[in-house]
This record gives structure tokens, sequence and C-alpha cells, in this order.
């Protein structure tokens, strides 16, 4: 019995949403409770699943394939059905269905105009289809197919679901990242004729590298640009401030805390490991484009007056940490990147329920505007405080060891890649934190610290509400829990990211 | 009389496999009983004819089916002018089913516009039966034949709106470029056979790649033809009659004209230049790549800004012609990348067929109640009318190749059969190919947004109503993109059986 749900446990955790999906669609959209039990009840077996994940993957093998499942799927082109997890893939996994969880709970009374709760719903079940299925495709076909279901229902979400400015941001984020893929796809058909017609991605990283230098980092760059566009890096993040700003709160939740990091998951489990040699030649560019990001979002922070943008510029930031750890190509820097990821997806994840709710209460998210919410909310006021020293990477909480090693692996970046240069870039990064402790910290005083303004001085302003309390506890416990004790996650991940540098260390340089 | 008998003497029957025609012969009768019906029943009970139609095309079917668990292949008859294979198979079965649901989108149209129902489907059978014959033609004077039998009745159905003066202005139009490209291709035909002494395509193959091709007129001939074509599958800069044509065409014609006549254009061009030219690459091989990136550049270009969406389509469709021309520019390169090619180009046509006569479908059924073409009408369909919203937003992200509807698997295919070819300017035209998807997007998704994100224009929420017919037009088109996008092994095995030359 457990022998047959082992086989079928990620299957499962892809397809009960798909299932979902089709059940919500035969409910009539009217009964409302009904729409909201179906659903949680749908991601709740789903994060079950996750969670009898947790308990039967094997710790002690964390770098091989568990609960694999090879099945045919498209012969013509040599591409199968072919999923499985390691400890790099499960932290990511379980994050998605937790945080799929919670936006249905907070979903509960918070729906955004027009209202239509069936197919908000069933847009949350559909991304979560395609972000579980990312996390365990191991063919690049079938990734490639998940990576881009995402689009569809985040498309939708923003558009139809978001602020003034919707259509524009919508339509933006949906451009930039299909740009992104269409070359990504051509570098995928390029590794199957060059890799020996497969699509497999263990079998790829196996061969350690599949052809000559100069083609390698062609193929790399189409790669690159799929996942720098998601991620997203530098000159390509325009589109996420304003994809942020105007999303519904659940959307900007699902967007920072998974939907990015399908990117960086990109580059660990497929470019960096099957292009070795041309990760070797990108890693300096790819740092600086990180370091870059890292400064250019704080100041871009600094610059902000809309609640959700400062959190979106943030972003930006963050992930130019996770791309820096993930640039330096060493055990210690991938960890840092995959810790960075669970991290600022909690982190930012909560910051985002917060200013939605804050947006909500007030009915602007204008900085300038809001003052004294720990007066007219205290225990909002608190948890937005909790949540901007966490981002900020404060010990003790999960955003600094998502930073701070990532900062300390640029000191001693992989054999081969020029160590000044990765040294500077160390010492940009550290500059980053500081600002990132800036905006931050100024950010909170504004908002949260002296009296309320003068037009929300009478006004009644609810402090946190049963659905809002049951969706962030878990948040905010497993920000203190990763925390206080790391280890929980590092010692899933770190044999995974060995087997990744391996094949980095098999080409030498 | 009695040098005639003496001439008669010499005369073999020819050996008719009457199997292999079946298909041919049913659909021959059909059209006989649809033109005899017509003639005798009252103007009242008109839908019957269109019945018998519907009927007749479904029993077409049968011999296909029956042919394809026969086997046996190739059945050739007529000296290797007529062949009966696995592609011949698989195109006839795509045109009748592509008829069938051009006819369940039509009948409705036709009968309340008070047009002519009999004429309109004995005409929508000829073109079709021309279809069905330029599948099996493997000679240039069967290619020319079912090219003007499939074209001669779209002349006529593309001004079946006899009142409007667009729908006049789309037929004459069609019909003086088809007469020219005819001419051209006849030109082009005639030098080909100057050099060959053959009509058949296999004959002239070897002439011209071997020694006999050396001379500029075969390159002149080859060009000819090609032009040709592109003219009737509207690849830029051949294209500029498509627009007025699919504009003033009733909507059900457009479809067709769009999906069928289309993929005959290309089903003639894949006889040719893999049978008869394939040695000549050097030739074609260029000027099917200007062909392919102009025309997926231009025809998405002038897409992004339409008003009207019938217009939109007419671009997009351009626009689609031109991915399906990428896999011929890149065919030449070697085996492997000639194999992939074909199979490219049919399993595009097959998934291309299902998208756009489904987004067509939903044209017809939003322009019943809006009796408007412009795409602002669109406004607010997903909130009254969330079904027919739903449907149309699977069938234009299918168009722009997202993942999981089946658009993505046909763009895929040519992009595959690019890199399978290989070199500097295959890998140039995928990439063309893929940021061209990338713009493409912009106008499929701007339709999305109307439907979902604005208000209704009129403030009029009354719901649309859909008859049957065009209900199951919307429901088979959806069935096979959704397929095709979950499963694409069925299709890419169907396309890998139903190649020309191995």
């Amino acid at each position: 019995m457990l022998n047959t749900l082992d086989t079928w446990a990620l299957t499962l955790a892809v397809f009960i949403p798909l299932a979902g999906v089709v059940v919500l669609g035969f409910v009539d959209r009217t009964w409302e409770k009904g729409l909201k039990g179906i659903t949680l009840l749908v991601s709740l077996l789903t994060l079950a699943d996750g969670i009898y994940l947790l308990a039967r993957f094997d710790y002690g093998a964390s770098d091989a394939l568990q609960f694999e499942v090879n099945r045919h799927w498209i012969d013509a082109i040599n591409s199968h059905y072919h999923v499985g997890i390691d400890g790099i893939s499960l932290p990511m996994l379980v994050l998605s269905m937790f945080i799929t969880v919670l936006c249905v709970v907070y979903s509960w009374d918070h729906f955004p105009e027009p209202y239509n709760p069936k197919s908000f719903l069933m847009l949350i079940l559909v991304l979560e289809v395609g972000m579980n299925g990312t996390f365990v495709a191991e063919d690049l076909i079938l990734f490639f197919v998940f990576f881009e279901l995402v689009l569809l229902p985040m498309y939708f979400m923003i558009g139809v679901w978001g602020g003034p400015n919707r259509q524009y941001a919508s339509i933006k984020f949906f451009l930039y990242t299909l740009f992104g893929s269409a070359l990504m796809i051509l570098g995928f058909l390029a590794i199957y004729f060059k890799g020996g017609q497969t699509f497999d991605i263990p079998e790829l990283v196996a061969k350690g590298g599949i052809a000559s230098h100069v083609t390698e980092l062609w193929i790399f760059g189409g790669l690159f640009m799929g996942f720098a566009i998601k991620v997203p890096m530098f000159p390509f993040h325009t589109w996420l401030p304003d994809a942020h700003t105007e999303a519904p709160t659940v959307g900007s939740v699902i967007l920072a805390a998974i939907l990015l990091k399908l990117g960086t998951y990109g580059f660990i489990r497929i470019a960096i490991p099957i292009l070795p040699d041309a990760a070797k030649s990108w890693a300096p560019w790819i740092g600086g484009l990180a370091v870059i990001g890292i400064i250019y979002g704080a100041l871009g922070c600094l610059a902000q007056r809309d609640l959700k943008r400062l959190i979106a510029f943030s972003s930006v930031a963050h992930m130019g940490f996770v791309m820096l750890g993930i640039s330096t190509l060493t055990s210690y820097g991938i960890n840092a990147a995959v810790f960075g990821m669970v991290a600022h997806g909690l982190i930012t994840g909560m910051l985002f329920f917060l200013a939605g709710s804050i947006g909500e209460r007030f009915g602007t998210r204008e900085i300038n505007r809001l003052g004294g919410l720990l007066v007219q909310a205290p225990k909002l006021g608190w948890i937005l405080g909790f949540c901007a020293m966490a981002s900020l990477g404060l010990p003790g909480l999960a955003g600094f060891w998502g930073e701070f090693p990532a900062i300390l692996s640029a000191y001693q970046p992989a054999a081969g890649l020029n160590e000044a240069l990765f040294r500077g870039y160390m010492v940009v990064a550290s500059i980053g934190t500081v600002l990132a402790a800036g905006y931050l910290l100024w950010m909170y005083q504004r908002t949260a610290f002296g009296l309320p303004r003068d037009e929300f001085a009478e006004a009644h302003i609810h402090d946190i509400h049963t659905p809002e309390w049951i969706a962030w506890t878990p948040l905010l416990v497993a920000i203190v829990a990763l925390g206080v004790y790391p280890h929980l996650l590092f010692h899933v991940t770190t044999d995974a990211v060995d087997g990744v540098t391996a094949a980095l260390k098999a080409v030498g340089g | 009389m009695s040098l005639l008998l003496a001439a008669a003497a010499g005369f073999k029957t020819p050996y008719f496999d009457y199997h292999a025609l079946a298909p041919e012969l049913v659909l021959t009768g059909v059209i006989c009983l649809v033109l005899v019906v017509d003639l005798v029943v009252d103007e009242t009970r008109k839908y019957l004819v269109t019945q018998l139609a519907g009927v007749g095309l479904l029993a077409s079917l049968i011999p296909i089916l029956t042919l394809a668990a026969k086997g046996g292949f190739p059945r050739s008859m007529f000296g290797g002018a007529y062949v009966v294979d696995h592609f011949a198979l698989l195109l006839k079965g795509l045109f009748i089913v592509s008829g069938y649901i051009v006819l369940l989108m039509s009948s409705n149209y036709i009968e309340e516009g008070d047009y002519h129902e009999g004429e309109f489907s004995f005409l929508l059978l000829s073109s079709l039966l021309g279809m069905v014959v330029m599948s099996s033609s493997r000679d240039l004077i069967g290619i020319f034949v079912a090219l003007e039998l499939l074209s001669i009745p779209a002349y006529l159905l593309a001004g079946w709106r006899k009142r409007d003066l667009r729908s006049n202005e789309a037929s004459l139009k069609y019909y003086l470029l088809g007469v020219l490209t005819s001419g051209v291709m006849l030109y082009g035909m005639s030098l080909i056979y100057g050099v060959t002494g053959s009509t058949l395509l296999r004959a002239i193959r070897p002439v011209i790649s071997g020694g006999g091709g050396e001379q500029p007129i075969v390159a002149v001939g080859i060009f000819f033809v090609v032009v040709a074509f592109a003219f009737k599958v509207s690849a830029v800069p051949f294209h500029f009659w498509a627009p007025d044509t699919y504009e003033g065409a009733p909507t059900p014609v457009t479809a067709f004209l769009s999906v069928a006549s289309k993929t005959a254009g290309f089903v003639a061009l894949m006889e040719l230049i893999y049978i008869g030219f394939l040695g000549r690459d050097d030739v074609w091989a260029p000027m099917f790549w200007v062909l392919a990136a102009l025309t997926m550049t231009v025809g998405n270009l002038i897409a992004l800004r339409q008003t009207n969406i019938v217009r939109l389509l007419a671009y997009s469709s351009i626009a689609q012609a031109g991915y399906i021309l990428v896999p011929f520019a890149v065919a030449g390169s070697n085996g492997r990348a000639l194999q992939s090619a074909q199979t490219a180009t049919i399993v595009y046509l097959m998934i291309y067929a299902a998208m756009n006569l489904g987004a067509f479908g939903v044209v017809i059924a939003v322009a019943r109640k809006t009796r408007s073409g412009e795409i602002s009408s669109y406004g607010g369909l997903g909130e009254y009318a969330p079904g027919l919203a739903w449907t149309m937003t699977g069938f234009l992200f299918a168009l722009a190749g997202i993942p999981p509807l089946g658009g993505w698997f046909a763009k895929f295919y040519v992009f595959r059969a690019a890199l399978d070819a290989g070199g500097g300017w295959a890998v140039a035209l995928a990439v063309v190919a893929g940021l061209n998807s990338v713009i493409a997007l912009f106008y499929y998704a701007n339709i999305a947004r109307e439907m979902w994100m604005s208000p209704v224009p009129d403030g009029d929420t009354t719901p649309v109503i859909v008859p049957p017919a065009l209900t199951a037009a919307m429901a088979i088109s959806l069935a096979v993109v959704v397929a095709i996008g979950v499963y694409p092994q069925a299709f890419a095995r169907l396309g890998d059986l139903a190649s020309l030359v191995r």
C-alpha cells in the first residue's frame, strides 16, 4: 500500500489540484461556501500529500531522485512523463503546497473586485498545478509545459482582479515571460539534439556537458533568458513591480513566494548541471547582474511611495542575493540560494499579505498617507515590524540564512572563477544589506510609528481577522523556526546541492 | 469511324482500385445527390439538403477508415499519377472533418441569412472533392486540376452574401488573383515539363536533380510554381488579397478558406517540393526562408493594429502560414531534417485546422448577438457568456502557442524541424519564429483582455443563443485542441506515419 502511494505521491501532488479545478467547474457559482470549502479541502489534501512526502523522504539520500515515476508520454520526441524529487525540489514543492493553502484561507473573505470567487479559486488551483509540476518535472518538455502553465492563470488573476492599471501590468508580465520562454524552448531543443536526443534531465546531467564550449554558451544564453526574466534579474525586472502593484493580494503572494523561484530553480536544476562548462563562463556575468540587482532594487525601494511596489523592488534585491549565491557555483553558495528562495517565499509572501490587508483597511497603500499603524491596529503593526526585520536579514529569523551565506560564498567562488571579482561582488552585496535595513526601517517608521494621519484619525481600523490569523500564523512560525534552526532546511538540501556542484567539478577548470 | 476504332484498339483500360477511390466516389455521389435533392425539396425544407451533405461527408470518412485498416500502401494508379498512401489518407480525413465542421458552422448562418442553401452545400462539397483529389495527386496535371476544382467553387462561396458589396469585392478579388495564380503556376509547370518531358512528379525528380537540373530554366520553373502557391497560402508578399477576401466573405466561408483551402495549398507544396523538386533545395530553400520570415513577421505586425476580429484572424492566419513555411525552408539540409520537416508541416496543419476553425466558430456565435465584428464588441463576454468566452480563450491561447493547449506542440515541432536541420540560417529562422510567437501573443491576449477585463459596451447582457450545430463544431475543435496539448503523442505518431518521402 505504502509502495503504491510512493509511486503515485508526486503525480497526486500535481493532479489533485487539477481534479479540484474540474470539480469546481461543475459547482454552481452562487454556492460560495461550497466553492471555498472544496478548494480548501483540495489544497489541504495536496498539502497532506506533501507532508506524506516529507515523512517518507529518505533524508540520507537526498541527492538521489526519490518517488520517481518514468512513463511514456510523447514517444515521437522521446519525452517522458518523468517526475521525481531530491533535496532541492522537496522544500520548494512543499513550500508551494503550503503557500497555496494559506492563500485559499486568506481568500475566505478577501475576494477582490469583481468578486467571482469561482473563477478566482479555480485559477489558484491551476497555478498550483503548474508550480507543483515544475518542481517535480525531470523531463525538459514536461518542465516547459508546467513552467508555461502558470502564465495563463496569473495573467487573468492580475488582469481581472487587479488594480487600476491591471491591463497594462498583466500583458507586460505575459509578454516578458513568454519572450524568455521562447528562447528557453529553443535552448531545450538544442540540448536535445546535442545531448543525444533525450529530454531526460538526470540523463543529460550525467553526461557532464553536451557540446563544444561555444555551442554551450549559446544554449546557456537561451536558458538564461528564460530563467532570468522569471527571477527576475536586473535588466529584465521591470515587469515585476508593475505586476505586483496591480495584482490582487493572493496573486502577489503566489507570484513572490513561488513563481519567482521557478526561475532560480531552473538555473539550479537545469542550466547549471546540464551545461557546467558554459555555467562557469556565464557565472561572472550572472554574479555582476545579481549585485547590480541588489543595489538597484534597494535604491528603487528608497524611492517608492506605494507599499506593494516597495516590497516588489525588495524582491528584486533579494533575488539578487539568491542569484549571487548561485553564481558562485559552490555548494555553499547554492545552499544559501535554496535557503534564500524558501526564506524569501515565506517572508515576502507574508509582507504581501500584510500590504494587501493594510491597503484594504485604509483604501490606500501610499506610504506617506499611512502612519500610526501601531496605534490603530497594534497587532498588525507588530507583525509588519517583525516581517520587516526578517526581510532585512536579522539573525535569528529566516532571512538571515539566505542572505548572509550568499554574501560569504562570494568570498571563495568555485575554482576557475575570478576570486577578486567575486570579492568585489561580496563588498557590493554587503552594502546592499545596509540599504535593505535602511529602506525597510524607513518604511516601517513612516507607516507604523507616530500618530494616524488626520484623514484616518476617525476611521475604525479593524485589527487582524480570524482568517488572517489562520493564514499568517504558520508563516510566522516557519520564519522563526527556520531562523533559529536553519539545519532543518540545510540538511535536506546539502547533499542534493553537492550533486549539482559535483557536475561542475567534473569539468575541472 | 474505322479510324477511331483503330485508335481505340491500342487503348487499355487503366487499373482502377475502387477501394482506394471509394472516398472520392462517395463524395461525388453525394454531390450529385445534393444537387438533385435541392431541385425537388421545397423552400421550407432546404435544411434537409444541408443535413444530407453532412451525412454524406461522414459517409465518405468510412472508406478512409477501412482503407487505413486494410493497409497495403501505397496503392498507386494511372502510372503513379494518383497514389493513396498514409499521407493521402490522413489529409483526406483532415479535409473531410474540416469540411464537416464548416458545414456545422454554416447551416444556421446560411439559413438565417436567407442565402441559397442547397447550392452552398453543393459548392462546399465540390471544393472539398478538389482537396481530397489534391491529397492523392502526384502529377503536375493532377495537382492543377485539383487546384481548379477546389478554387472555383470557393470563388463563388466568397461572394455568397450577394447583397453586400464587400462580399462581392471579396469574391472578385479572390477570383482575379486566383486566376493570375493559375496562370503563373501553369507557366512554371510548362517550363518544368519542357525540361523533364514528364508531368509525373517522381519522373521529374531524377531529371532535375540530375544533369538536366543544371539548366537555369528549371530554377525559373520552380520559382514560378512556388510563387503561385505562395499566393494560394497567402504568404507575404503575396498576401494582400487575403484580408479583404476574408473580411468580405461570409464568416463560415472565411473559416473554410483560411483552413481547408490553405491546407490544400500546403499539401500541393509538400507534394511538389518533397517529391518533385527535392534535389533542388538550392533554389527553393532560400525562397522559403524569406517567405517564412516575412510572412510571420509582417502578418503579426499588421495583426497588431486590427480592430475587426475577422481581419485580425485573417492576419493571424497569414502569420500562422509563416510558421508552416519554416519547415520547408530547412527540409533540404539532410535526411533527418526532411523527415522532421514533413512531420512538422502535417502536425501543424492538423492542429491549426482545429484551433482556427474553433476561433471562427466563436466569432460566428458572438456575431449572432452583437451583429458586429469589432473587437470592442467582445467587451464583457466573460460576464454574460462565460462558456463562449472560455472557449474563445482556449482557441486564442492555442493559436498563441501557450501550453497546455494544442498550439504549443505545433510550434514546438516547427522549432524542432529547424534545429534538426542545424546551421546558422535554420537556427536564425527558429529564433525569428520564437520572437514572432511573442508578438502574436499580444493581439491574441488583447481579445482575451476585451472579453474578460472590459465592460459590456452597450450594456446588453442578454445571453447569446448558440444553435446546437455550431456548439458541436466548437466542441469538436476544442476537444482536439486540448487533447493534442495534453497528449500530443497520438498526433505526432500520425504525422510520422504520414511522411511523403522516407
